[in-house]
Order: structure tokens, then sequence, then C-alpha cells
């Protein structure tokens, strides 16, 4: 360690390891009540953390959530970019999850054949 | 590698340890493998958030969802409920005390949402024996700035710009602290770090040794830096063997990074930091008899002149600094001094710790910026009195500090308005008492632990503390006599000017302060025999009353013979036989007897 630089730079690395703690940046949301995870959201969720790690996304944090009872649309997934609204993905399979992080997650395109629903105003 | 989705964060400060966090944070562990989450989800064991009454407690991010009281058993719950579908586990969520609401989210509950933490910013956040977590949060970055951007002198201003002052309990100014060891002209100069912590109930500094102690590090390195110190001691009580090991951890670790060590940064500042820890004395947190004590010899104070930062640990210029201070010293170098007096009093900037115990509902740590009021600090962070009793008294400052009673609840904290008061600040340890607390008691009990802890040196406080505590037990016992209130008194003041250290002078405190605003007690306790509180077992007089059945296991237990009745008839206490020692009470079956 030779220097204030030499610090911040150490620092910026070692920041995304606490990212999970900050609650910011992008996220996605699984849903994971009894129908999701009957209709495969395990393994959407997987492939999903699989991308991120393969890509090295750090600012995005991954939740879950209940059955918000479209069940009939199950495996959901909802893409929320600070400032943007909510996007409900619905019928999503692992397959689809890398196009879902390349267009929507890194370059904000939604991918209209997978939309279900919009939510706007952006909060959680 | 996989993407580490949660970070479920378990409390490992002393607190919660003893409350079963360590078999928590194993269930964690053990169930996340089980369900197949171990690649997902990251366990963390933090130090200590300060919410000390609801541990153990556990906080999973991102959400940032509030779990406390959670016992190894509810563990399974909270990884196949939360962690794995997503839904918050009601039952283990915190309520507040008044409304009994809810409320999932860290940053909302009512004890933080009035707290500055700066001191205690990483305690809760960060897993204290990795270091990179703490770099992570902007650790080291003071050091940094101060070693290559700034000189001695420069430092030294800036902290005298902060405005910080000694949180040990003096209060004083800590740059114009530094910059007498600084003026003294030797090759060996001792930076040390005073986390003796001798206040019964304080556990302010415990708390950030145990879960921030690299902030500790970083602070003394730079308190080196400024005066010219190239070696280092942190004196730890020994009843801290937590905090003892995690400094010892962060020590290995800072030197394997080169935060210390030599040629910090490439400069030519190398320090060197040791542990000694303490051996069970009170007065060893006294700054003369601390450095006695790391020089092998008896913890006894001396007389100064000669000041330590003239001639102080093996007769070389030192410069001692408590936990707190030392703690504020980072913030201050990386955000600057402009930062630091953002919050605070005009002559009290910054922020303080404050141990909150006693018959108050939130016990445990709180950080709150200097200037808030008492009332603000009981009631909003503290959650008010428990078990819907009344607000009595507050004790700041243990054994040397003083009571506040509820007239003077809206004071502002800080260092000068509690002395006017005729309080101080003292380390931070605040003690609530409820009007069943009898404040007479409260001064023996003070008196009684300065009394075992006179190192008995100086006459003034062995022999003086000694006769005080014989009048207060006196009183105490029902056998107070016409004058012992002058006596008490004219004997403080005496002690007051003659003791030769902090321990003794300050050792009249409690008396005096509980005099000056509860003197009615002490005139009831000596002329009526009567204890107000009805707390002290000598003066009460216990009565049966009619829900007595008439068993008779009050009888058999009395020890004086005290009791009598017919079988099945209501029986009688003989006041005069009667010693008060309440066993009768403990013993009935049917609550039939009261103390009055």
């Amino acid at each position: 360690m030779k220097s204030l630089e030499d610090l911040k730079a150490l620092r910026e690395k070692l920041q995304a390891d606490i990212k999970v703690r900050e609650n910011s940046g992008t996220k996605i949301i699984v849903g994971m009540g009894t129908c999701g995870i009957a209709a495969g959201a395990r393994e959407v969720m997987a492939a999903i953390l699989d991308e991120l790690a393969v890509r090295k996304l750090k600012n995005v944090q991954v939740q879950q959530t209940g059955c918000i009872g479209m069940c009939e649309k199950e495996v959901l997934v909802d893409v929320v970019r600070p400032g943007e609204p909510r996007i409900t993905y619905g019928r999503v399979k692992p397959i689809d999850v890398k196009r879902i992080i390349a267009e929507h997650v890194i370059n904000g395109r939604i991918i209209e054949d997978l939309v279900v629903g919009k939510i706007e105003g952006g909060e959680i | 590698m996989q993407h580490i989705r949660a970070h479920v964060l378990v409390c490992g400060g002393t607190g919660c340890k003893s409350a079963g966090s360590g078999k928590v944070i194993e269930n964690f562990k053990t169930e996340l493998e089980n369900k197949g989450l171990s690649d997902e989800v990251m366990v963390v064991e933090t130090g200590c958030h300060g919410f000390c009454e609801h541990g153990p407690l556990v906080i999973v991010y991102p959400e940032g969802t509030f779990y406390c009281h959670v016992g190894p058993e509810d563990v399974k719950e909270i990884v196949e409920t939360h962690l794995y579908k997503g839904r918050i586990v009601d039952r283990l969520l915190y309520r507040e005390p008044m409304s009994l609401e809810a409320v999932p989210n860290y940053k909302d509950i009512g004890f933080y949402k009035k707290q500055e933490r700066r001191v205690l910013a990483n305690c809760g956040h960060i897993n204290p024996e990795v270091i990179e977590e703490y770099i992570a949060l902007g650790g080291y970055e003071g050091l940094a700035k101060a070693l290559t951007t700034m000189t001695p002198d420069q430092v030294v201003e800036e902290v005298k710009k902060s405005g910080l002052r000694g949180r040990g309990g003096a209060g004083f100014p800590t740059g114009l602290k530094w910059s007498f060891a600084k003026a003294s002209v030797n090759e060996k100069k001792y930076i040390i770090c005073n986390a003796d912590e001798g206040d019964p109930g304080a556990f302010m500094d415990r708390s950030v040794l145990e879960g921030d102690p690299h902030k500790i590090l970083e602070g003394m390195a730079i308190a080196a830096y400024a005066i010219g110190s190239d070696e280092g001691y942190i004196y730890v009580r020994a009843e801290y063997p937590l905090a003892i090991k995690r400094l010892r951890v962060a020590i290995a670790q800072a030197e394997e990074l080169g935060f210390l060590g030599s040629h910090i940064f490439g400069t030519d500042f190398s320090l060197q930091i040791h542990i000694k820890e303490g051996a069970g004395a009170f007065v060893c947190g006294e700054e003369t008899a601390l450095m006695a004590s790391i020089e092998g010899r008896r913890g006894m104070p001396r007389p100064r002149p000669p000041f330590p930062a003239v001639a102080g640990l093996w007769g070389k210029p030192t410069n001692i600094n408590n936990v707190e201070t030392l703690a504020n010293v980072p913030l201050i170098l990386q955000k600057g001094a402009d930062w630091y007096c953002t919050c605070g009093t005009e002559k009290s900037k910054g922020t303080k710790v404050f141990a909150l115990t006693g018959k108050i509902n939130n016990t445990g740590l709180a950080e709150v910026p200097m200037g808030i009021t008492m009332r603000e600090i009981i009631y909003d962070i503290g959650g008010g009195i428990n078990n819907g009793k009344k607000f009595k008294a507050v004790q700041i400052g243990g054994p040397s500090g003083g009571c506040l009673p509820e007239s003077m609840l809206d004071l502002p904290v800080d260092y000068d308005s509690l002395i006017s008061a005729g309080a101080m600040m003292g380390s931070g340890g605040l003690v609530v008492m409820d009007e069943d607390t009898c404040m007479v008691d409260v001064a023996r009990f003070f008196l009684n632990f300065t009394q075992s802890e006179s190192c008995g040196k100086c006459t003034p406080c062995r022999e003086g503390t000694k006769r005080m505590l014989e009048i207060l037990t006196r009183i105490t016992d029902g056998n107070g006599r016409d004058g012992d209130i002058e006596l008490l008194e004219d004997m403080a003041g005496k002690i007051k000017d003659s003791a030769l250290c902090g321990l003794g002078q300050t050792a009249p405190n409690p008396v005096l302060s509980t005099l000056k605003y509860f003197r009615h007690e002490y005139e009831a306790h000596i002329y009526e025999k009567r204890c107000p509180a009805k707390a002290c077992g000598k003066l009460a007089s216990y009565n049966i009353t009619d829900a007595c059945k008439g068993c008779g296991i009050c009888i058999k237990v009395c020890p004086v013979k005290a009791i009598t009745g017919d079988s099945k008839r209501k029986h009688v206490i003989d006041p005069i036989v009667c010693i008060k020692c309440g066993a009768c009470m403990t013993a009935c079956p049917f609550k039939a007897i009261v103390k009055g």
C-alpha cells in the first residue's frame, strides 16, 4: 500500500462485495410463492445467479417475493432499474434469462414478448 | 464463482453472544447447506448493533429486514420462509413498544431514527475480523490522507478545528492535548489507548473494540503520526476477552497489509501497537495509574505535574486518549473538520455514544448528536420507562457522575450544560431509575463501588469514602442521625478538594447530586425512618392483608418467629420483632403480604 490512490483502488474492488448491504442498484425480483416454485422459479433463480456471476455484474440485487395472484403466468420475474418503471415478465424460463439480463438489466430495453405488466413510479 | 444474492448479518457482540447468537450462526450455516443455498447466501458475524435488549439480532440484506430475539430454533423458519421463499417472518420482527406496530426495516425503527451513527457506523454492518470490509467502507483513508498529504502540524490543526473533546469523561480538547505531546522533544514518545472502561454498566468502548477494531488502530496511527510516536499500547481490561481477541486479529491483519509496522504508505512513519491487559482495577482507568500498570508496577496514581505529555510512560512524552475519542479521529481526517462540526453544539461538537441501562424499554447502545435532550434519549430512543412505571431520575457519568431529575429532562446534553446541572458527561453510561428506586441507596451503591476500588494511597479517598459509606449505610438501615446530612456535605467538599486522583475527587459526586435534587428522601430516612420509594428493606414494614388464607407457610419461614396466627385465620406480623428480611413475602403463595 503505497499511496492514497492505491488504497482507493483497493476500496473500489472490495466495495462490490459489500454492495448487497446497501440496498441500491437494479433489482431483479423473482416470484417464489408455491405456484412460482412449482412452475420452476428455483431453476430460473439459479440461471439468473449464474448469468450475473458470468458477467461479473455487481450493482444488481436479487430479491424474492411471494405469490401476487397471477399464478397462471408464473414464473414471474420483475426488473426495476433505478428511476424506471417496474416491469413484470411472465412465463419466464431459464433460457429467457440471458436475454432479460443482456437487454433489460444492462441496456434498459424492455422485452415486449415476455412482458406481462408495468408499474409506473418505480417504487418497491 | 456463484453470485451471492443475500447477506445474513448475525450480531456477534458480547450481549447477543451470551443470548445464544453463536448457535444461531451455526444453525444458519447448516440450514443453508441443507436447502442448497450456501452458494447464494453469505452468513456474516458482525459486531454490536447497540439494540442489545432485543438480541440476538439478525439483519437480512438486500431488503434490510430486521429480526430480533432470534433463537437457534427460529433459524430453520427464516431460511425456509425468507431466504428460500422471499417472505418476511412476521413474528420475529421488531415491534415498537408503545404502538406494538411491526417495523420490518432497520432504518425505520424508532431506536435508530434519532441517532447519528458515526463512531458506531460500522458496528453491526461489517465482519470485524475481515479487514477488507473495513476498507470497503472507507477504512484507512484518513490515515493515508494524513501520512501522504499532511504534516503532523496540519493533522493537529485539523483535530483542533473539529472541536473534538475527550470522550473518556473530562472533555479536554483533544487537538490541544496532542499539541502538548507534540511539543515535547524526545526521540521516544508513546501513544496509549485507554480501553479500561471501568464504569459499571458502561459498554460503549467494548462495542467499538468488538465491532470495529480497525477504527481504533487507525485513530491511534493518526495520533501517533501527529505527536511523533512510533510505539503504542492499548490498555484493555481483561474482562473483555472478545475485544482482546478481535484487536489481536485486527493488528495482525493491519500489519499484513502494511497499515501498521514500518514505513507505512511508503513514508518514514512507523508504528507498532501492543496490547496490555488490565487486571481488574477501576483505578487503572486513571491515566497515571494506567501507565504504572503498563510499566509492571502497582496501579496507583501519582501527582501531576509532570503531565504525561511531558513525562509519561517510562518517563517519555505520552499521549493517552479514550477509545471513543480515537474512534472519531479517522472520520475527522477522512471527511474533514468542517464536516465533523455539522453536528453538535457550539462548544461540544460531534456525537456521543451512550449506554442506556436501568428501567428503560430499549436498553442498549445509542449514538446521538451533542445537544439532543435527555427526554429524547430516554423516551424516543429508549422507548420510555418499562413496566409502565414513572421516571424518577437518570444517573450520568457512573460513579463519578450525578443524577438528573424529571425537571431537568429538557436539558440539551453537552459537556458544559451537564456540569452546570451538577452532573457530568462521564464516559456515557446512563442508568435510568423509576419511582421504585431509592436515591439514598443509589448514592450508597456508587460509594460502595468507589470505596472498594480505592487504591488506598491518599487519606482523603481511603478514609473519606469509607466514612461516607458508613454514614449512608446507617441511613439506609434506619439508623440515620441528625447532623448526618451536614456531615456528608462537609466531607464531600473536603474529599473533592484534597484527593490525589479523579477517583477520589469525583467519588462524592453521586452523594452531592442526590442531595441537591432529593434531599427530602434523605430527611425521610433520617427523621421519619421511612424510605419514600419503599425500596430500603430495613425501613419497610411488612403487613399481611385480607388475602391471607391462614396456611402457616410464612410462620415456618420467618427466622425470628415474628408471625403468629391460627390455622385458616388471618396471620399477624409483630413489627417490633420483624427484621424486615422479606422471606415471608417471597414465600406466601397467595401474595397476601405487602411491603409498605
